[in-house]
C-alpha cells in the first residue's frame, strides 16, 4: 500500500525474523539481518525494493507471482527473493537484464487480464499493480486475450462466464473479482493474521478465484468477521473500503489509538483535509502489530452521525423539553445549580463519574474537579462495574492493580487459561494473536458457561472446556489449585523465593482440604472432575502458563475472590514475572485502565494511593492549591442510594451511560430522578440524559489530543485529526465548568495535564508527550527506575515484596434459582457491538446485530414452547423485558445468555443489585430468571420508551 | 431419466466421515468416499466435513473446487471423458468432441436427458501414442474416431 507520510511504514515484503545475524551483499551493499530473513526483506532493509505482488510483510512468503526474482551468485536460475532465506556471504543482484526481462514478461501477463480503467479505479494512486507496472518498466502488452475475467461480455456481446459481478454485501468493503490478480494475499491474511479462514481460492488454473466461504456465499454470508485484514493486504482495488470508493484516496495520515476495547490498537487515521477517509491499523502499534477488528477499522461513522448533539442544552425539570443555549449559559446554569446544591445540602451532596472512554488527561481533570473544586471525593468510574475486583485482587496479592504482561507475551506462552472472557468477540485483535499462538501449538483451557468460539473454531480447539455453572468461579479455580497442591505439581522453588512461605503453608493446608476437590464440587459447578483434574495437570506441567480473564470473573458477588484465586494459581505454578506467563485482565474499555490509574475511585488519588494518606494528599494539595477531603467519597451505587435517600443531589457524568450499563435499571432511574442537577457530558442523548438537566456535547477521540492506557498498561497517544464539531474537546469543557465554579485552571494543551500527572504520580513520573512521540508508547511504571517503561511486571520480585497467598472460600451468591426463576442468565458482548452500543449502533455494524437476542438451550426452549426467533419474556426478581430467542447448544441447559447493547431491550432491568463483597462490582453475570413466550414489549419497556421519547424533545434555540 | 436418488442424509454422511477421521490428512479420503458412495459430494456434506475436521467451510470448498473429479451433482450412469491435451488435439480431438457434444445435445459436463452418459474433458490420459484418446468409466480407449465414438456411445446407451 502507498506509504502516506510515514517513512518507516514501508512494506518490507516478508515478516521479520529472530535469529543470529547473517551478513550478505545485495547490489554491492553489505546487509546484516537475522537468520531466516528473506532476501527480499534483507534488500528492503538496505533500502532496495525488489518488485513484488504476492508478498507483504503481514503474511509469510508464498512465492506465486514470480515478480521478485533475483540473481544469486553460485545458484542456478532466478530464485524468488521472497521465499529464499539469506545465507552468510550470499551475493545478490536485484537488477540485471535477465530479471528485468522476466519481471516485464510476468507483468505483461498480469496486465493482459486486468481492466485498464486506472483513472476511474478506487485504488488509483494506491495500487501495487500500478506501482509494479511502473517499477518493471512495462511499456507494451503483446497479448490479446481471448478470454478475460473482467469483461462482462465479449466483443460479440455474449456473456462472459468468467465474469463475476462485484460483491457489495459487506457494509464496509467491496469484493470486485474483475480486479483480482489472485495473489492470495487476502486468503493468507484471513488465515495467518485474523485466523478466521473465511476466504479460499476456488477452482484451479485460469478458473482460480478468491471466494468467500462456501460456493454460494457472499462476503456477508461467509464466516467473515469484517476485520479488514484482507482489504489491507489486497494490492489492487479488488478488496476496497467503500469509504475510499466514495471519498477518494487519502492524502494524509495521523497515528492515533482506537477508542473501543481495552486492547488499544494503534491506527493510522487517513484523511483528505479534515475528512476521515479510513482507519488502517498501524504496523508499529505494539498492542495490535498491524491488525484490527471490525469496530476499530470501520465503525467510526458515529463521529459524524446525525444523532450527535453539538449544542449545549439545559432544562429546569426532566419532564420539560431541552432548550438549546450557548456554552456560557449552559455552564453558568450548571455551575450555579451545583454550587446552590452544595450550599443547601452540603459539600458532599454532589459528585462526578469519570469516563473510561475519555483520555487520561480528561479523566484526571474530572476527578480533580471533584477533589479540587467540589472539595469532596465523590468520584467513581465505570471500572466500578467491570474490573474493580481486578484492582483489589491483584493489588492484594501482587501489589499492583493491573495486568502483568504485554500482549506480545502471548507469543511465548504454552498453556493458556481463558476464564470468563470471550476474546474473539470482546477483544478480537488479542484473540487473533492468541489463535496464532494456538495454531503454532500452545494448548488452551477455556472456563466459561458458554461454548465460546475459542472452544472450537477453524484450526482452534481447546484442550479442555470446563462449562461451569454461572457463579461458581471460585469453586472451579480453587479446585484447580487443589489438584496442583495435592498432587505436588506446584513450583516450590518459585514459591519459596518469591512468595511468603508461611502464608503459602496456610493456603496449602486450606486448599488441600477434600472439600475443594473437583469431585466434591462436581455437582455444584457442573464441571466433570476428570476434565478439571486433567486441565490442572496441563496448566501446572505444560510450560509457560498464562491466564487471561474478563468480566466473567469480576462481575460476581465473589469477583474479587476469583481474581485472588487466579493470582494464587499463577503463583502456585510459578507463572509470574517472565514472558509467556502472567495474569492478564482483558480490560473492557479503551481507557478503563487509565481511568483507574488517574484516581477515579473515591478512595484513591492518582496512582492508586489512598486518600487517607496525608503525604499523598500533600502532594496534590501543593500542586492544586486546595485542601483535599481525607474521607473517601461515594461509589456509584452509594451515590444512587444516597440520591434516593435525598442526600446526594448533583452529578457530573462524563461519557458514561449509567442508566443502560449499570445493573438494576429501575434503581438507577430512581436515583437519577431524585437528583436536582444531572449534567451529562456525552456525544449523544444517551439513556442517562433522559434524567439530565444539563447536556454538554462531547467530542470524539478523533477530535482531541490525549492518551489512552490499554490493558497492558500501555500509554498510547490519541491525536486530533479534526476540529471538535461541538466546539470544545472534553478536557476543555471540564475546564470551563471548573472555571465557571470558580477554579483557576489554565491548561492550553493536554500535554500540560500529563506533565501535572507526571509531577504528582510516581508511576507516571517519566511520561510526557515528548517521550511518547519518541517511543510511540510506554507501559507504566515509567519513571527514573524504569525510563523505558515496564512491559513485564514482577520480574525480579513482586511489587508488594513477597507474593501473598490468600485463602479463597467459596460462598454462593444470594441470587439463586428456584421454582419461579429456574434459569441462570449471564450476559456478554458480541463482536460487532460495543458496550451500550451508543457508538456501534450508530454505524453499519447493525448489519450484524440489530437487536439483543436470548440464547437458550434446545431443552429449555422445548420445555417452554419457545421456537427459534420467538419473542420471549425474560423476567427476574428485579424486572422483566422481552426480546427474541435463538436456540443453541452453546449454552448449557439451565443457562441463558444475552447481550446489553440495545436500549430497547435493556437487559439490565433484569439484573439485580447484588455486588462484589470487596468493591461493589455488580453481579451482572448471574441472575435467576424465567423465560416464557410473549407477544411483544413488556409494560416496563413501553413505559420506558414513552419516558425516553418525552425526555428527548428539543426546543429550537431561542432567537 | 437421470437417477433420482433421495438426497444423502446427514447421518449417512457423518458415518462416512467418521470412518476416516483417524487417517492423517483425512480430507481427500473423506471426499473420495463420499463421491464413491453418492456419486457426488453433496452441498450439505461440506459443513459436516468442516465441523468434523475443524476447518472452515471455505477451506473445504477450496479443496472440492480444486479437483475436477469431485462433482457437485450426480453424473449419468456412465461417464465418457474425452482427452483435450496437446497430442489428442493435434489428432483431431477437438472436432471429435464438438461432434459428440452436438450429437448428444449437451455441453461439457452435461448429462444426456435419459441419464445414460455424462461427457467430460480430461487433460491427458497418457495415451498420446494412440491419440485421440477417451475413457469410458474406468476403461481407456485409443484412436477414437467418429465410428468408434458412435460405438462407445451406443454401448453406454446414449
Amino acid at each position: 500500500m502507498k506509504d502516506f507520510i510515514l517513512p518507516n511504514d514501508r512494506d518490507m515484503g516478508t515478516p521479520a525474523k529472530m535469529g543470529p545475524p547473517v551478513t550478505l551483499l545485495i547490489d554491492g551493499f553489505e546487509v546484516t539481518v537475522p537468520e531466516g530473513t528473506s532476501v527480499m526483506r534483507a534488500a528492503a532493509e538496505a533500502g532496495i525494493q525488489v518488485p513484488k505482488l504476492c508478498a507483504t510483510d503481514s503474511v509469510e512468503a508464498f512465492g506465486s507471482c514470480r515478480l521478485c526474482v533475483v540473481e544469486i551468485e553460485g545458484r542456478r536460475g532466478t530464485p524468488a527473493s521472497c521465499t529464499t532465506p539469506v545465507a552468510p556471504g550470499m551475493v545478490v543482484r536485484t537488477q540485471s537484464d535477465t530479471v528485468r526481462k522476466i519481471r516485464r514478461g510476468v507483468m505483461e501477463l498480469y496486465i493482459s487480464d486486468h481492466p485498464l480503467d486506472c483513472l476511474t479505479c478506487a485504488a488509483n494512486g494506491d495500487c501495487e499493480l500500478q506501482d509494479m507496472a511502473g517499477a518493471v518498466g512495462l511499456r507494451d502488452v503483446r497479448y490479446q486475450p481471448e478470454k478475460t475475467h473482467f469483461q462482462p461480455r465479449n466483443t460479440s456481446g455474449e456473456v462472459n462466464p468468467q465474469f463475476i459481478p462485484k460483491d457489495t454485501s459487506n457494509p464496509y468493503f467491496t469484493y470486485d473479482p474483475a480486479k483480482c490478480i489472485v495473489c492470495s494475499r487476502c486468503v493468507r491474511a484471513c488465515e495467518e493474521v485474523q485466523g478466521t479462514f473465511a476466504l479460499t481460492i476456488e477452482g484451479r488454473g485460469f478458473d482460480s478465484r478468491v471466494s468467500f466461504g462456501a460456493k454460494t456465499d457472499t462476503a456477508m454470508e461467509s464466516d467473515c468477521v469484517s476485520c479488514g485484514a484482507c482489504v489491507q493486504a489486497c494490492p489492487t482495488a479488488t478488496l476496497q473500503e467503500k469509504s475510499v470508493i466514495e471519498l477518494g484516496t487519502p492524502q494524509k495520515s495521523v497515528i492515533t489509538t482506537c477508542a473501543y476495547c481495552g486492547v488499544g490498537c494503534s491506527f493510522k487515521a487517513e484523511l483528505n483535509g479534515d475528512q476521515l477517509v479510513r482507519m488502517v491499523p498501524y504496523k508499529h502499534g505494539k498492542a495490535n502489530r498491524g491488525h484490527s477488528c471490525v469496530k476499530g477499522r470501520f465503525a467510526y461513522g458515529y463521529a459524524t452521525h446525525q444523532d450527535r448533539i453539538l449544542k449545549p442544552m439545559i432544562r429546569d425539570r426532566i419532564d420539560q423539553p431541552w432548550q438549546e443555549v450557548s456554552w456560557d449559559a449552559a455552564l453558568r446554569f450548571a455551575a450555579d445549580r451545583m454550587r446552590g446544591l452544595q450550599e443547601k445540602y452540603g459539600r458532599r451532596s454532589i459528585g462526578v463519574i469519570t469516563s473510561s472512554r475519555c483520555t487520561n488527561e480528561e479523566t484526571y481533570l474530572v476527578q480533580k474537579l471533584a477533589r479540587g473544586v467540589f472539595m469532596n471525593n465523590n468520584t467513581d468510574t465505570c471500572a466500578r462495574v467491570c474490573h474493580s475486583p481486578t484492582g483489589y485482587g491483584l493489588g492484594q496479592t501482587f501489589g499492583t492493580s493491573a495486568g502483568t504482561q504485554d500482549f506480545d507475551s502471548v507469543e511465548h506462552t504454552d498453556v493458556v487459561i481463558v476464564i470468563g472472557a470471550n476474546p474473539t468477540d470482546g477483544h478480537p485483535v488479542f484473540a487473533s494473536r492468541l489463535k496464532k499462538r494456538l495454531r503454532a501449538g500452545a494448548r488452551l483451557i477455556v472456563i466459561d458457561p458458554r461454548r465460546i468460539d475459542l472452544v472450537k473454531s477453524a484450526h482452534i480447539k481447546a484442550a479442555y472446556h470446563l462449562p461451569l455453572r454461572p457463579g461458581t468461579n471460585v469453586a472451579v479455580v480453587s479446585a484447580l489449585s487443589h489438584v496442583i497442591v495435592t498432587e505436588g505439581l506446584m513450583d516450590e522453588a518459585f514459591i519459596r523465593e518469591r512468595c511468603d512461605w508461611d502464608e503459602f503453608q496456610d493456603y496449602a493446608a486450606f486448599i488441600a482440604d477434600p472439600r475443594h476437590s473437583p469431585e466434591a464440587n462436581e455437582m455444584l459447578t457442573g464441571v466433570p472432575a476428570a476434565d478439571l483434574r486433567a486441565a490442572a495437570r496441563l496448566f501446572a506441567t505444560g510450560g509457560n502458563g498464562a491466564i487471561y480473564y474478563g468480566l466473567g470473573v469480576t462481575e460476581h458477588s465473589q469477583g474479587s475472590t476469583t481474581v485472588i484465586a487466579i493470582a494464587n494459581l499463577a503463583m502456585l505454578t510459578g507463572n509470574v514475572g517472565r514472558k509467556g506467563v502472567g495474569v492478564n485482565p482483558l480490560r473492557g474499555q479503551n481507557n478503563v485502565q487509565g481511568s483507574c490509574d488517574m484516581g477515579s475511585f473515591p478512595h484513591e488519588l492518582p496512582g492508586y494511593r489512598h486518600v487517607k494518606g496525608a503525604e499523598v494528599r500533600a502532594v496534590f494539595e501543593e500542586a492544586w492549591g486546595v485542601t483535599i477531603d481525607p474521607e473517601p467519597g461515594l461509589r456509584i451505587p452509594n451515590m444512587l442510594d444516597a440520591a434516593v435517600e435525598g442526600t446526594f443531589k448533583g452529578l457530573y457524568c462524563q461519557g458514561e451511560d449509567i442508566l443502560q450499563s449499570d445493573p438494576d435499571t429501575k434503581h438507577v432511574a430512581a436515583g437519577l430522578a431524585a437528583m436536582d442537577c444531572v449534567i451529562v457530558h456525552d456525544l449523544f442523548l444517551n439513556e442517562t440524559a433522559n434524567y439530565a438537566h444539563v447536556f454538554l456535547p462531547g467530542s470524539t477521540f478523533l477530535e482531541k489530543d490525549g492518551t489512552f492506557t490499554n490493558a497492558e498498561r500501555r500509554i498510547n497517544r490519541v491525536r486530533r485529526v479534526m476540529a471538535p464539531r461541538n466546539g470544545y474537546a472534553d478536557w476543555e469543557v471540564t475546564q470551563l465548568l471548573a472555571r465557571a465554579m470558580g477554579a483557576d485552571w489554565h491548561y492550553t494543551h493536554p500535554s500540560q495535564i500529563m506533565d501535572e500527572i507526571a509531577l504528582t504520580t510516581p508511576s507516571f513520573a517519566g511520561v510526557n508527550y515528548a517521550v511518547l512521540e519518541e517511543k510511540g508508547s510506554v507501559q507504566w511504571p515509567c519513571n527514573a527506575a524504569n525510563p523505558e517503561g515496564t512491559p513485564l511486571m514482577h520480574v525480579d520480585g513482586f511489587v508488594r515484596g513477597k507474593g501473598r497467598f490468600i485463602v479463597t472460600e467459596y460462598v454462593a451468591t444470594e441470587e439463586r434459582t428456584g421454582p419461579r426463576f429456574p434459569l441462570l442468565l449471564t450476559t456478554g458482548r458480541i463482536l460487532s457491538q460495543y458496550n451500550v452500543g451508543a457508538q456501534t449502533r450508530r454505524t453499519a455494524n447493525v448489519a450484524w446485530h440489530d437487536q439483543d437476542v436470548l440464547e437458550i438451550h434446545p431443552h429449555d426452549a422445548e420445555l417452554r414452547g419457545v421456537n427459534d426467533g420467538d419473542f420471549v419474556r425474560l423476567a427476574s426478581r428485579s424486572g422483566d423485558t422481552t426480546l427474541r430467542a435463538t436456540i443453541t447448544d452453546r449454552v448449557s441447559p439451565g443457562v441463558v445468555y444475552t447481550t446489553f447493547h440495545h436500549p430497547d431491550t435493556q437487559a439490565n432491568v433484569i439484573t439485580t443489585d447484588f455486588s462484589d463483597w470487596a468493591t461493589n462490582c455488580p453481579e451482572y453475570k448471574v441472575t435467576a430468571v424465567q423465560v416464557s413466550p410473549s407477544n411483544g414489549p413488556s409494560d416496563w419497556q413501553e413505559g420506558y420508551n414513552a419516558q425516553a421519547a418525552l425526555a428527548r424533545r428539543i426546543l429550537p434555540a431561542a432567537e | 431419466m437421470p437417477q433420482r436418488l433421495p438426497a444423502p442424509t446427514e447421518i449417512e454422511i457423518t458415518a462416512l466421515i467418521d470412518r476416516h477421521l483417524s487417517l492423517e490428512g483425512p480430507l481427500l479420503p473423506i471426499l473420495h468416499a463420499i463421491q464413491e458412495r453418492f456419486g457426488h459430494v453433496p452441498a450439505n456434506a461440506q459443513p459436516l466435513i468442516a465441523a468434523a475436521l475443524n476447518i472452515s467451510k471455505a477451506e473445504v470448498h477450496g479443496v472440492v473446487s480444486f479437483y475436477h473429479d469431485f462433482r457437485e451433482v450426480p453424473a449419468g450412469r456412465h461417464v465418457v471423458k474425452i482427452c483435450r491435451a496437446e497430442a489428442c488435439q493435434a489428432m483431431g480431438a477437438n472436432a471429435l468432441a464438438d461432434e459428440t457434444l452436438a450429437k448428444l445435445g449437451i455441453a461439457w459436463h452435461g448429462t444426456t436427458a435419459n441419464g445414460a452418459v455424462t461427457v467430460e474433458p480430461v487433460y491427458c490420459l497418457g495415451l498420446c501414442a494412440c491419440a485421440p484418446a477417451a475413457m469410458v468409466d474406468d476403461r481407456v480407449v485409443g484412436r477414437v474416431d467418429r465410428a468408434r465414438m458412435t460405438a462407445l456411445l451406443r454401448e453406454v446407451g446414449a
